[in-house]
Order: structure tokens, then sequence, then C-alpha cells
């Protein structure tokens, strides 16, 4: 079943028309990364599905109900979409284990001891358990970035939403954070992810979203479409990042 | 010849006065930084109209004399029928002023934290207060503690100018005792180095307090 839905969406930033129709379909458990070039849409389209940024027409839904940007809606969203972004946004004033107790203590209102239970888990899932104490500035890029995904599974996501994750890692680091999403796709997590990794888009992803010039290019089975791609442009792009 | 004698029989004068400008000080030094808080807040966050009506109040008393401040409450409230004492109107025209400049640089405080902070917040459901209170105002307070330090010590010596609305305050009591002994050199000298040593503390309590709300600089 859909668990995703994005129907005709169009999003304009003033009168550049970013989105231009967008159709899309993600069933639970699915991972599906979006590619294409910057300026193709793909980061704009994920920050449309959690209510982020505002789409002008058509209509998102998530698990059934309708994604708009409103205050509001956003927090109810927050309950069942969790983001990762380019840039890991831990806030630099809390521990590694406070970043992640927050949210479910003030947000689900989980007492500290569940919180901390939560955090633990999470952090050993990441891989991170010895480092609930230390401050994000002490640690590397690429395990910040394990801390947010730590942070945003605290919250029991029913989808992940990865935003460009391992972009402003070095690239020795990338892997580590992949490995961890590989585990959550393994898992049964549903994944959207912006991504450059073709690798990671090919090897565990089950779908592919090739975006170019705000539209859908051309979508498909991970594998075949990135081995046989159909358009010219999507050729043109697998050449040029691989 | 100097002579430091002649004003021991008024020390109790300089201590009610050190003691008034102490107490306003801290009165002031919350009440200013509560109000420019708010108004950095709806200055950063706010509607079109609350932007406004902040940016005009903070560039009013910036651009306009303490002094002028301070009469224009005291004596110039009055005719519109607001009776203040002198206490009261000093309280007031303090926090007006602490409240304008503080609003310019906790602004800047709140401008220096990237939007995907905000963002990461919003995402993780936080309502806007709670990212205001835990996620935002701790790092956005430690980047400008040092300016906003200096502005409150500013404050604290300009409180001398409430001296003329006969709040008996340091300088007041400084005015007082060389009228009475003619020691104007040696009134002025310890009352000079008694603010120093009221801007000194104040700086270092400053401190202790920064070193407490910011301590994950220092222990991560």
């Amino acid at each position: 079943m859909s668990l995703v839905n994005l129907h005709q969406v169009h999003k304009y930033y003033g009168d550049f028309h970013v989105l231009k129709g967008i159709d899309l379909d993600v069933k639970a458990g699915e991972v599906v990364s979006i590619i294409g070039k910057s300026g193709s849409g793909k980061s704009t389209l994920l920050r449309c599905v959690n209510g982020l940024e505002e789409y002008q027409k058509g209509g998102i839904t998530l698990d059934g109900k309708e994604v708009t940007s409103e205050d509001i809606q956003v927090r109810r969203l927050a309950l069942s979409v969790g983001m990762i972004f380019q840039s890991f946004n831990l806030f630099p004033h809390l521990t590694v284990g406070e970043n992640i107790m927050l949210a479910p203590t003030i947000v689900l209102n989980k007492t500290k001891a569940e919180a901390k239970t939560i955090a633990e888990e999470m952090l050993e899932k990441v891989g991170l358990g010895d480092k609930f104490d230390r401050y994000p500035e002490k640690l590397s890029g690429g395990q910040q970035q394990r801390v947010a995904i730590a942070r945003a599974l605290a919250m029991s996501p029913k989808v992940l939403l990865c935003d460009e994750i391992t972009s402003a890692l070095d690239p020795e680091l990338v892997g580590d954070v992949l490995k961890v999403l590989e585990q959550l796709a393994a898992e049964g997590m549903t994944l959207i992810l912006v991504t450059h990794e073709m690798n990671f888009a090919r090897d565990v992803g089950d779908r592919v979203v090739f975006m170019h010039e705000g539209k859908v290019w051309e979508e498909g089975n991970s594998k075949k479409l990135l081995s046989e791609p159909e358009t010219e442009e999507l050729r043109q792009f697998i050449g040029a990042v691989l | 010849m100097l002579y430091f004698g002649d004003l021991l029989p008024y020390s109790d004068v300089f201590f009610g006065g050190l003691i008034t400008t102490v107490e306003l000080t801290v009165l002031t030094t919350f009440l200013g930084i509560a109000l420019g808080t708010l108004c950095a807040v709806l200055r950063q966050y706010g509607g079109a109209t609350p932007r406004r009506i902040v940016a005009s109040y903070v560039e009013l008393i910036r651009n306009t004399p303490f002094i002028v401040q301070l009469f224009f409450i005291f004596f110039g409230l009055p005719a519109i029928g607001v009776m203040l004492t002198p206490w009261q109107a000093s309280v007031i025209a303090l926090t007006i002023n602490l409240g304008a400049y503080s609003t310019e640089i906790i602004r800047a405080g709140l401008g220096s934290i990237p939007k995907g902070q905000v963002e990461a917040a919003k995402v993780l459901g936080m309502t806007f207060r709670q990212t205001l209170t835990r996620v935002i105002f701790v790092p956005a307070f430690e980047k400008i503690y040092p300016a906003l330090t200096s502005q409150c010590i500013i404050v604290m010596l300009g409180s001398a100018v409430i001296s003329q609305i006969s709040v008996e305050e340091l300088t007041y009591a400084a005015n007082l005792v060389q009228s009475r002994n003619f020691r104007a050199f040696e009134s002025y000298l310890v009352t000079a180095l008694l603010y120093l040593g009221l801007a000194m503390m104040m700086r270092y309590v400053f401190k202790l307090i920064g070193k407490r709300l910011f301590s994950f600089r220092e222990s991560s």
C-alpha cells in the first residue's frame, strides 16, 4: 500500500517553476533514490513531502493524510516523517544523548528515563553507543550525521527523508553513514533519499527516480534504470557522475 | 591639600548610594534583557507590524540622549496624567534604554543561528516556542554574550544620570557629599573608583553566569 503519494505537484518560487507536475508513489518499506542535476528540484520535492516547503498545485498524501505546510501540520507529520539534512544540524549546546532525547521528551512527552533508553538504543544502532555524553563539535562529520540519523529514528518515523546526507562528508566517512542506511533498509524502513551515491542507489535502493527540469524524467527499478537508461538526459547524467 | 578624612563621616551616604545603584542595576538588567529578548524575537521572527513597531522603538531610543528620555518620563509624562516616583521613572527609563540596545545585540545572536537548526527542530515536531527556548536561545546568547555584558555595564554607568531626578544613588551621594564638605576631588575620585569596582564586579558575575550557561564549550 502506498505510504507517500504525490499527485501532479507543482511548486513555484515566485516566477520560477521548480516542480512541474510530479507524480510519485512510495510504498511502505521501499527505498527510493532521487537523482538528478542540482537545480532539478530534488531537494524541493523532498521538502514538500514533510511540509517544509509549500506547493501550489496538486496533492501530497502521507499514509492517506494530506500534507500542507501549516505549522501544526508539520508537527503532526513529524510523528511519521523523519528528515536528515546535508548539514547534520545537531544542536551544538546539547550532548549527543541530549540531542536525541530532546524531541522524545518535549514532543512525545516521554519521561527522561524512557527517552534515555531510546537514545541509547538508537546510538547503538548507528554504532556510536560510546558517544552519549560527547558534544557534537567533538565528533567527525560522519559521526555527527549518524547521530542525526539516531535523532530522527528516536521519533519512530514511518519514513525517513534524506537530503544529500553524505554530500558534506569526507569521502572516507561516507561509507559509515551509508552502512547505517543499508541496515535501516534491511530492517524495512521506508527511505526516500536525494543522493549522488549511484552505487548505493543501485545496490540498496529499490527504485530510482531521475529528475530533470522539475519533472520526473525517468523512473524504475534501480539496477535496470542505471544500467539501461532510456532517455538521453539520464544517459548523460550517469555518464557525468560515474 | 587633599584630605580623604572628610569623607569618613559620609561613608553611610556613599554606602547607601552604592546599594541603590546596585539594586537599580540588578533590577533593570533583568528587565532590560527580558524586554530586549522579547523585542529581538519579534524583530527576527514576527510579522511585518510587530517588526516595524520594534524597529521604531529601537531607533527612537538609540538616537536620543538618555537624560532626555529620563526627563521625558519623569517630568513630561505627568502632563498626560502619568505620575511616577523618581525610582519608578528611573527603572522604566533604564529598562527601556537597555531594552532597545539589547534588542539589536540579541537579534544579531538570533540571526547567527543557522536556518537548518530551526528546520531540524521543526521536523522533530517542536513548536516554535520550544524551538526558541530549547534550541535557539543558548547558542544565540553565547554568540553575543560579551557584547551584552558590555551593554549592561554601560547602562549601569549611565545610571549616574538619574541623580538628576533625585534618586539617591551613587552619583547623587557624591554630589551631596561634595556640596557639604567641598571636597569635590576626593568625593568624585572615590565615586569613580566605586563605579570602576562595580563594573569589574559585574563583568566577573556575568562571566560566572556565562560559564554555567555555556558550559558545553568547555566540557566538550
